[in-house]
């Protein structure tokens, strides 16, 4: 039983990051209908420059925020230079252009920082919170900073003018200009989100994983299999597709499968998914009256 | 005194070209109507003068040159088109599609009775404000996007035939309420439309398009006593 806790409690909190990682992806999905492969060596590179940042002696937090700040811009300077330019290209050069970004990330990062694994360090306490046994204190923390992001963001599109308009450029963007709101910048905006949500996704499961370039492979899949269980357009549904993956993970992989084909899971649920409900959980069927 | 004037305007989707010169004016608190037969380039000089196709020529609204600005900010100056199919962000609420209209105003109080204005216009837009609103039936949806179109304040209300798809009662509701907004509020407008009796009762200027050229223009009436305008083009 004790077992069980444990190995649901600590699904939960590998399923706060794919659930980050799915609200990343989602984010992009609903703005320009693309998913971005690219977007786990982002959450990487951003991680690197944390642990470069706390090496160099800034205090975690303040690491922290500079580095999702930082992603923030670079998210949104990705957007401007090189999506913006094939955007109305075909599907195929976008994909193309997501996995070459995804390569060159993957290989700057090794480059820059060598392909050594790293600790990165947890900014929660050793012990675990009131001396429970099935929970300790860095997966706690990671549910905790989850829902804030999750509560942030919604509290962003659901109440603030911004948001609005990001929502309205997702939608219809030719309405949206002819309600004088500037697509281009939302889009960028949209991309800065994003990179920001996967940088905190990083910092949360480096000290799990440990770092180095390939870090995010895994938690990428996982995190695609996560939107889509959830719906790919859904960002309520990726946060819960991201939980119910991290828990049914856990399970299948302690009384199932085995510790070495966990990763099976993620392309079951993928696979099940397209052929069972490809809309996912909540995906929106979108209902048009003509 | 003209809200708009257009020049010489020529648009061109790719290499087909179909704009070839259009002039046309809509008077401060006028409306013009803009008639013609299917593929005459009605639609694509709404979406020219918007900045939604590629254009040149001289486009001149309230006193300023807006032939080089971007769709969003020719927006911003006061121009609310009401696009072919009506626009609606469908996976949006009703009152979300009217505050999108509102999204670049900073003036809270004005927002609000602009709001109140839309609300009592359309009453049915009230009722139905929680309501997804790609679910709205056709003249609810047309409804919402003439509601979204004055929550932007606009000094010109564009049109891209308005009646498209609707029964004839929700037509005439609908072109009542833009008579009040345009005597009422003072809105001028420019107006595409198939229906021309409606278009020529409403404006008090018309313009009939033919492949891209404008072949003749002037007051409902010189329309309505020029047979020959009667026979080919408004249908009579």
């Amino acid at each position: 039983m004790e077992q069980l806790l444990h190995q649901i409690a600590s699904g939960l909190a590998t399923g706060g990051v794919y659930a980050s990682l799915a609200l990343a992806l989602v984010m992009i999905y609903q703005a320009t209908h693309h998913v971005n492969f690219a977007q786990g060596e982002l959450a990487m590179c951003s991680t690197y420059l944390a642990w470069w940042l706390v090496s160099a002696g800034v205090p975690y937090w303040i690491a922290f925020v500079i580095t999702v700040a930082v992603s923030f811009v670079f998210g949104m300077g990705i957007e401007r230079v090189l999506i913006r330019r094939v955007e109305r290209a075909p599907i195929l050069s976008v994909v193309i252009v997501f996995i070459g970004m995804q390569f060159i990330l993957n290989s700057l990062a090794g480059w820059i920082f060598g392909y050594t694994i790293q600790s990165f360090p947890s900014p929660f306490p050793e012990e675990s919170p009131w001396g429970n046994p099935y929970i300790n204190s860095h997966e706690l923390g990671i549910v905790a900073v989850t829902f804030v992001v999750v509560g942030l963001l919604w509290g962003f599109f659901r109440f603030t003018t911004l948001g609005l308009a990001l929502r309205g450029a997702a939608a219809n963007s030719d309405s949206a200009a002819l309600c004088g709101i500037r697509v281009g910048s939302m889009l960028a905006l949209g991309w800065g989100l994003a990179a920001a949500i996967g940088a905190v996704a990083g910092m949360l499961i480096a000290p799990v994983v440990f770092l180095d370039p390939n870090m995010m492979g895994g938690i990428l899949i996982y995190a695609f299999a996560a939107a889509l269980l959830g719906g790919i357009d859904s960002p309520v549904g990726a946060v819960i597709g991201g939980f119910s993956l991290g828990v049914l993970e856990n399970l299948a992989g302690a009384y199932v499968i085995g510790t070495e084909l966990k990763l099976t899971v993620a392309l079951i649920t993928i696979v099940a998914v397209l052929v069972v409900k490809p809309s996912g959980l909540l995906g929106k069927v979108v209902v048009t009256r003509v | 005194m003209n809200i708009l004037t257009v020049r010489d305007l020529h648009a061109s989707y790719g290499a087909i070209q179909v704009l070839h010169g259009v002039d046309l004016e809509v008077s401060k608190g006028g409306a013009t109507a803009v008639l013609g037969a299917n593929g005459a380039g009605k639609t694509t000089l709404l979406r020219a003068i918007c900045g939604m196709v590629k254009r040149s020529g001289t486009i001149e609204f309230d006193g300023q040159p807006i032939d080089k600005l971007a769709t969003a900010d020719i927006a911003r100056r006061g121009i609310a088109h009401v696009p072919q199919g009506r626009g609606t962000f469908a996976t949006l609420t009703a009152e979300e599609n009217l505050r999108l209209g509102a999204v670049t105003r900073r003036d809270a109080k004005q927002r609000a009775r602009d709001f109140a204005l839309v609300y009592e216009y359309f009453p049915r837009l009230y009722e139905r404000r929680a309501q997804q609103a790609g679910t709205l039936s056709g003249g609810e949806q047309q409804m919402l996007a003439v509601g979204r179109a004055l929550m932007l304040e606009p000094k010109l209300l564009v049109l891209d035939e308005p009646s498209f798809g609707l029964a004839p009662r929700i037509t005439q509701e609908i072109f009542a309420i833009m008579r009040k907004i345009n005597r009422e509020q003072h809105v001028s407008v420019l107006v595409v439309e198939q229906n021309a009796n409606l278009a020529l009762d409403f404006a008090d200027r018309a313009v009939v398009l033919e492949t891209g050229n404008v072949v003749t223009q002037g007051s409902p009436d010189d329309m309505r006593n020029n047979q020959e305008i009667q026979r080919a083009y408004l249908g009579y």
